[in-house]
């Protein structure tokens, strides 16, 4: 990325462009866009956080054991995959439990990876775009977002066991 | 609509933590939620100011133009209604090739630059637009070409082969994005939740 930021300077440059002055003037407006969005992002570490601590968690992954079991999922990645949706950090460190856990390389690890990375922190995207305009209707976004991620949860399992 | 959901989140959350005896927890994590978001912005702050700053001068440069060319066709089927050459369309090009290259700190900036170019566009309605929908959809289910974090973080717990489980990455995302451009195309379609 460093080179890339380096591609886009010397294009710059090439191209005559006051390079440094549309610099200054871009970042004025990311920290227009940042300041814009800071209580809305306030607002969903606050929501997170109380989720985290209450054993929330714990306690609907408890619930859907059954389901995942059935569908062959290995209950290492349940919470991993429980939180996901809400918690990019949050997540990221059950990821490094489940590597601690099985290791990277055993089926949970590969299954915990490849969720990882083919599912996105969807609830808290939703939110944060949204509210940095102040959408309130979001209409079918979630229902498309959930369904989504579910497919990724799903495929990630059958992938890891046909592939590797 | 996050109306409820984010009171649900918080008043499930404080039921629970009574129901399961955590409410000490509870309450630090009260405390220390608020300075994790201030820390989160800090960090955020940098990234945001820097790439938006080089980001400005690929504008004017015409270097975003370029790129958009190359994800020009595929882009117009999804957002037929924007211009191709204007700035929205330029962040949300942006937006993918950063999210391609598996850098959602930096795609983030382009996708907050992009819905209020969407949101000008839909005259600051309350309700989101169809290429609203879609676009956010498309960030949910991000393709990845090179989960870089992730390889890094295999390989620092040991894997022997960090990168094998690429090729599954990018068939788990493929389906999760077709699935999620489906739902949303085909219920934009249906004009859901329209007034």
């Amino acid at each position: 990325m460093p080179l890339f930021a380096a591609a886009i300077v010397c294009f710059g440059l090439i191209k005559r462009v006051p390079v440094f002055d549309c610099f200054i003037q871009g970042a004025r407006e990311g920290a227009g866009v940042l300041f814009q969005i800071a209580p809305t992002i306030i607002g969903l570490v606050f929501a997170v956080s109380l989720l985290r601590s209450s054993g929330a968690v714990v306690a609907i992954c408890k619930f859907v054991q059954p389901a995942a079991d059935f569908l062959g999922f290995p209950k290492e990645v349940v919470p991993m995959a429980m939180l996901r949706p809400v918690s990019g950090s949050g997540s990221s460190a059950l990821l490094i439990s489940v590597y601690e856990q099985c290791g990277p390389d055993s089926f949970a690890g590969r299954v915990a990876s490849v969720i990882a990375g083919s599912s996105e922190t969807t609830f808290y995207a939703v939110a944060m775009y949204y509210g940095s305009i102040g959408i309130r209707n979001v209409r079918h976004t979630l229902v498309a977002a959930i369904a989504a991620d579910l497919t990724a949860f799903a495929v990630s399992v059958i992938v890891v066991k046909s592939f590797l | 609509m996050l109306n409820y959901i984010w009171s649900a989140i918080v008043v499930a959350s404080i039921i629970c933590s009574v129901v399961c005896g955590n409410t000490q927890e509870l309450s630090t994590a009260v405390i220390d939620s608020g300075a994790a978001a201030i820390e989160l912005l800090i960090t955020m702050a940098g990234v945001m100011c820097l790439w938006s700053g080089i980001m400005k001068i690929a504008e004017k440069s015409g270097f975003t133009a370029l790129i958009a060319k190359v994800f020009l066709p595929l882009l117009r089927l999804l957002f037929p209604n924007l211009d191709p050459q204007g700035e929205t369309f330029g962040s949300i090009t942006m937006n993918i090739s950063a999210n391609l290259l598996g850098l959602g700190n930096t795609a983030t900036p382009f996708g907050l630059k992009a819905m209020q170019g969407l949101n000008k566009l839909n005259g600051g309605s309350k309700t989101a637009s169809d290429e609203m929908v879609i676009f956010v959809v498309m960030n949910t289910a991000s393709l990845q070409l090179l989960p870089t974090m992730l390889g890094t973080l295999r390989q620092s717990y040991g894997s022997k082969a960090p990168f094998e489980i690429m090729t599954c990455v990018w068939i788990s995302s493929a389906c999760a994005l077709a699935v999620a451009l489906t739902l949303a195309i085909g219920l934009n379609k249906f004009k859901v939740g329209r007034k």
